[in-house]
């Protein structure tokens, strides 16, 4: 395999995969230890997903293992994010979009008869890939949004609010100013401000859709440290267009294209040593 | 080359001065830029010339005592006296026409932009469009028709005739504002696993709230200068007391503008100016709040 293009190095992948729970990398921000939890698993099984006419999903399966990053790479247009919306049923938000087949969580079906949507969401919590706190709330409502619905209120609700800003290291940067506007953050900030309010709710699954694309390197590096860190307690599902930031964050990586899995390997196999020719050329720079 | 490079006695066309061609372009140019200039004049004029008018007309009648007497039933005294009564009734009659359509406008609004399937709100739109373009003097005989014929004029027939050409304009400017929120606002909402209800109450409700506002204050503005829906269901009142019931007939200014301008009496006509002038102010008044909190709110989403 060429290694000519400017590719990450095997050997600069961190082969977290072999090393759960692995020591943590030299700290950049003051963050507060996750209490680790056994998590969940998600498991995609014939996913077919439409807009309109269009087909935008083949008959997908893959399983995410519980406490592990996959990220998704391919092609703009793929289908990477419309399959991450169809882990919480965001897809059918869309006008004129339906999804078919199965997504267990742990055992049970999300797309099951009698389930509710809005549990499902609570669940798989999702980061966007433009930060979007609620422009007339401050830091902590932003934070404290989702537990409100959850009859959390009180003294539980800043409790579990504020351990949420201090797990995205944001504690620090902003309890002296919880009452100011969310979005008067910068957009690092306001990414990682978004990250505590989908893990306030502590979700089982967290999907991150692009959640660096629109940030500086520094924040970027900031929320791939979250990232890690994240994954102690909660299973993660990464798109990304940046495959060093794979590389860097995800324990597996499914390349797909045009609506269907390609390859569904550790991360150092699908970068070092693709199985599918197609996989090869994509990551190294060759197509897409 | 420079100009000044040029030999005198043999002058050359500058290359940058242009040709016929560019001479005639510019002629155009100029001739449009005067004709929109001049047509922005008289828009503006139009409106200082109504204003003077009717602040040099209403002079001689307007007075604190206008504002606060009810009018003079003496014949001895025909320029004095006020229309307390007609403020007051007006004030009743948009507070009344807003408390029903503003709600309804609103809710409208909230169907059409976050749960009607696209089909059914592009026909509500359609319709209140419509319901926008119907004549008011329609909507004055068509509450004529149901509440008035039969039964008695009423501050309740006026207000609701008032409430059915205020609902089109709250309700679409409330759409306009809604559809500005932006949608990333609605996922976060969905992803956290909010119900929709819920996403407009705490979310999009606040984000749209100074916009809003205007629409309905715009709303306001519109009303209050209506008469054809007044005449055929608020217009037979007393002037010998400030009635505050709106299930008798509300003396209001539109209608008092009408009949005082009708009069023989040329006081009286001094005096429909200066109930001009009183209504004018508050449109005007009306609209600065209203386009005030518009530029906030703009502002506030622009973020």
């Amino acid at each position: 395999m060429e290694q000519d293009v400017d590719l990450p190095k095997t050997e600069q992948v961190p082969d977290v995969s072999t090393t759960p729970g692995s020591p943590p990398e030299p700290e950049t921000m003051e963050r507060e230890r996750l209490e680790p939890a056994q998590g969940h698993s998600v498991t995609v099984k014939d996913l077919n997903a439409y807009y309109g006419e269009h087909h935008a999903i083949k008959g997908v399966s893959i399983a995410f293992p519980p406490n592990q990053v996959t990220a998704l790479i391919g092609p703009s247009g793929c289908g990477k994010s419309t399959l991450v919306r169809c882990i919480n049923r965001m897809h059918e938000e869309i006008p004129k979009a339906r999804a078919e087949g199965t997504v267990l969580l742990d055992d049970e079906d999300i797309y099951g008869s009698g389930v509710d949507v809005t549990a499902v969401r609570r669940q798989i919590g999702m980061v966007f890939q433009k930060a979007n706190p609620f422009p007339t709330m401050s830091i902590f409502d932003n934070v404290a949004s989702g537990l409100k619905l959850s009859g959390i209120r009180g003294a539980a609700m800043r409790e579990r609010a504020n351990h949420s800003l201090r797990a995205v290291g944001l504690w620090n940067e902003v309890s002296e100013r919880l009452n100011r506007p969310g979005v008067g953050l910068s957009g690092g900030q306001q990414q990682r401000l978004c990250i505590a309010r989908t893990i306030a709710v502590e979700p089982e699954v967290i999907l991150m859709d692009e959640p660096c694309s629109a940030l500086d390197p520094i924040a970027t590096l900031k929320v791939e440290e979250l990232i890690d860190e994240l994954k102690s307690r909660y299973t993660i599902v990464i798109v990304t267009h940046n495959l060093q930031q794979a590389a860097r964050v995800a324990d597996s990586v499914v390349f797909m294209l045009d609506g269907e899995v390609v390859e569904h390997a550790p991360t150092n196999d699908i970068f070092s040593n693709p199985t599918d020719e197609r996989t090869e050329r994509y990551v190294t720079g060759k197509f897409g | 080359m420079s100009v000044a490079a040029q030999t005198p006695g043999a002058p050359r066309p500058s290359r940058l001065s242009g040709g016929a061609r560019q001479r005639r372009r510019k002629a155009v140019n100029r001739f449009v830029m005067g004709l929109s200039w001049f047509a922005a004049i008289i828009a503006i004029a139009a409106l200082l010339l109504v204003i003077v008018d009717v602040v040099i007309k209403a002079a001689p009648a307007i007075s604190w005592d206008f504002l606060t007497q009810l009018p003079s039933s003496s014949f001895l005294n025909p320029s004095g006296g006020g229309i307390v009564n007609s403020i007051v009734g007006s004030a009743i009659l948009i507070g009344l026409s807003s408390l029903i359509s503003i709600p309804i406008a609103i809710l409208v609004a909230i169907y059409t932009t976050e749960f009607a399937p696209p089909q059914v709100s592009s026909v509500i739109r359609f319709a209140l469009d419509i319901l926008n373009g119907v004549p008011t003097i329609v909507t004055g005989i068509f509450i004529y028709g149901i509440l008035v014929l039969g039964h008695q004029q009423s501050g309740w027939a006026g207000a609701i005739a008032l409430a059915i050409v205020q609902l089109p304009i709250v309700a679409r400017a409330a759409q306009e504002v809604l559809a500005l929120v932006p949608s990333s606002l609605k996922e976060a909402g969905l992803a956290l696993g909010l119900r929709r209800w819920r996403i407009v109450t705490r979310v999009i409700l606040p984000t749209a709230a100074g916009g809003l506002i205007t629409g309905a204050v715009l709303g306001i503005a519109r009303v209050a200068g209506e008469t054809a829906p007044l005449l055929f269901t608020t217009s037979v009142f007393s002037n010998l007391t400030t009635n505050t019931d709106p299930s008798q007939a509300l003396a209001n200014i539109p209608v008092t503008i009408f009949t005082l301008s009708e009069s023989a009496t040329p006081s009286d006509h001094a005096k429909a100016w200066a109930a001009a002038l009183v209504l004018i102010v508050f449109v005007l008044i009306v609209s600065v709040v209203a386009r005030t909190l518009n530029e906030r709110s703009r502002r506030k989403l622009g973020n």
